[in-house]
């Protein structure tokens, strides 16, 4: 990693951080609970990474039980996190 | 393949990530923009699988690997997903934010070893940087998650002398073994694994103090710890969609955090290690309740409904913990049916975590136009007839106005006693989070209704169907 993708990454992950302040200055605090399991399910996209290092093949048994457990993990709060936020935000749904 | 592609596709996954959180500004738009998210998650989950098994490297282990591990996250998270009830949605997040902050500090770790040693300090600061907040995420958020589960085991309290030292300490140690690796790219593989070891200590040790209305902050900050370990992973990895995913969960939880900070009136420093408990001199529970609590019998609150014209109720914890929910929503349709203004009233802290009380009313079918906001609710208090309070005690303490000594002096408040008359369903009059006596159970216009909320409520319902 040279400087200037390590600026290339810290420019991304500022405008983001600025972005997602707005975003969620607007969320009103009756969704806040499903707010909070949706950004869990957002943080799984980690998953990618964990992908990638489990399919990497002859680093070792380690590198092979971390990228598996990372899968778990990050599935876990993809598939939960979605999943629950679903959930709670049918019930807030207007009952028409 | 090349990267041009699945890079693509990454954008649009951000982006629909983006859709969500501006989804979320309204329940009636939300529902759709989490599964625009949940599309682009799977678009960036195929994608990446796509990627890996193109790859040369890729011999049968790696597809087992992936195979399963896919599999057994999705069958947990699932089960978690349909099984949890409304109540336990705070340990839900808790574990959510835990396993979040772990996988990332697992892929940092699986790239740190296939790589063998990083060579540039960059990568090795971001790799340092995910190893830690991953690791005191999750261990934090499983010290959390225990307790407001409730489970015995798990160590609450100061669990060794000089905590907050000690736990200073280790910061100091990890973030000096962090600048070590900085530094000297090259010893990054020797160092990342015992500040990963000290990391999980001070998780555990972060944790444990915090308790009872502390958690709501307590899980809003391992929520915005997650997200900045997920964007340190995207660094590691050179993944712009895990940066932007990680700096939007890490906003959040950091506004969630201000929000409930404010909401008690104390800094974020002061939550985390300082103590609540009552002043020295202020009055003791004798001196505030002593003969002058009314006590009433569900009839006696029943009567009171019969010319009441508008009925305001605030929820707290104790809501949850009586699963109350149902009850309160037949109460109120009862009402209504009767030509009553039922509202309700809704503290930021109310409940284990943001939000938790409207998610529990939305469980029960109440309209969420009814739920409203404390600074919304409270100038409807003085043409309010009944303000009944259900498992609440510190957000409707009026010493928070009157007592500037007071532990939760300032605090903002819902202002039930400016009802004309306030209902309080309470088991006892034993003190709240904060420890202090509450002058609103000893006041003139106040009736203690004593009770399980769940059956209070059942008998009140049955005693107004009466009346």
């Amino acid at each position: 990693m040279t400087i200037d993708v390590f600026l290339i990454c810290l420019t991304i992950l500022t405008l983001a951080t600025f972005l997602g302040l707005e975003l969620i200055t607007k969320v009103p605090p009756t969704l806040h609970t499903p707010l909070m399991s949706g950004s869990n399910a957002i943080s799984g996209i980690t998953i990618i990474g964990a992908i990638l290092v489990a399919g990497m093949q002859g680093k070792g048994v380690f590198v092979a039980v971390f990228g598996l457990l990372a899968i778990i993990f990050a599935m876990i709060n993809v598939v939960g996190g979605f999943m629950v936020t679903n959930r709670m935000l049918s019930m807030f749904k207007r009952k028409d | 393949m090349s990267q041009a592609f699945p890079n693509f596709v990454y954008l649009v996954a951000g982006v629909l990530f983006m859709y969500v959180l501006k989804g979320l500004s309204h329940p009636r738009k939300a529902v759709r923009a989490n599964q625009l998210g949940a599309a682009g998650m799977t678009l960036a989950i195929v994608v990446t699988i796509a990627v890996a098994v193109s790859s040369p490297d890729i011999h049968g282990i790696g597809y087992v690997l992936i195979a399963a591990g896919i599999v057994i996250g999705s069958v947990i998270g699932a089960t978690f997903a349909i099984r949890v009830p409304m109540t336990s949605m705070p340990q839900m997040v808790g574990l959510l934010n835990g396993f979040g902050g772990g996988a990332s500090m697992m892929v940092a770790s699986g790239d740190l070893i296939a790589s063998g040693s990083h060579s540039t300090p960059f990568l090795a600061g971001s790799t340092m940087v995910a190893g830690l907040i991953g690791t005191v995420t999750f261990f934090g958020s499983l010290v959390a998650a225990g307790k407001l589960q409730e489970l015995k085991w798990v160590p609450s309290g100061n669990v060794i002398p000089r905590q907050q030292l000690v736990n200073l300490s280790l910061t100091i140690v990890c973030f000096g073994l962090a600048a070590w690796a900085v530094y000297n790219p090259a010893v990054t593989i020797w160092v990342f694994w015992p500040m990963c070891l000290l990391a999980a200590v001070l998780g555990v040790l972060s944790t444990t103090p915090i308790g009872g209305a502390d958690m709501p902050v307590v899980i809003c900050l391992l929520n915005a710890y997650s997200g900045m370990a997920a964007a340190a992973t995207g660094f590691v990895l050179n993944n712009n969609v895990l940066i932007i995913a990680g700096a939007l969960v890490g906003s959040s939880g950091i506004i969630l955090c201000q929000i409930m900070c404010k909401a008690m009136n104390r800094s974020l420093v002061n939550v985390l290690f300082g103590t609540l408990g009552p002043a020295e001199g202020s009055a003791t529970a004798d001196e505030v309740y002593a003969g002058k609590v009314k006590s009433a019998s569900a009839d006696e609150v029943a009567m009171l409904f019969d010319n009441a014209r508008r009925v305001v109720i605030v929820p707290g914890y104790g809501l949850a913990v009586a699963q109350a929910q149902h009850a309160v929503r037949d109460l109120t349709n009862l009402l209504e049916s009767r030509g009553v203004e039922v509202e309700f009233g809704i503290h930021p802290v109310a409940g284990r975590m943001p939000g938790h009380m409207n998610v529990l009313l939305a469980e029960a079918n109440i309209p969420y136009e009814k739920v409203r906001e404390m600074d919304d609710i409270n100038p409807t208090f003085e043409q309010t007839d009944v303000a009944v309070v259900i498992g609440a005690n510190d957000v409707v303490n009026p010493v928070a106005r009157t007592d500037p000594k007071s532990p939760i002096a300032g605090m903002p408040i819902l202002d039930v006693d400016k009802a004309r008359t306030v209902v309080v369903v309470k088991r006892s009059l034993s003190p709240g989070f904060a420890g202090i006596p509450n002058p609103l159970f000893a006041a003139d216009n106040t009736l203690m209704y004593f009770g399980d909320g769940k059956k209070a409520i059942v008998d009140l319902i049955t005693a107004v169907k009466e009346s």
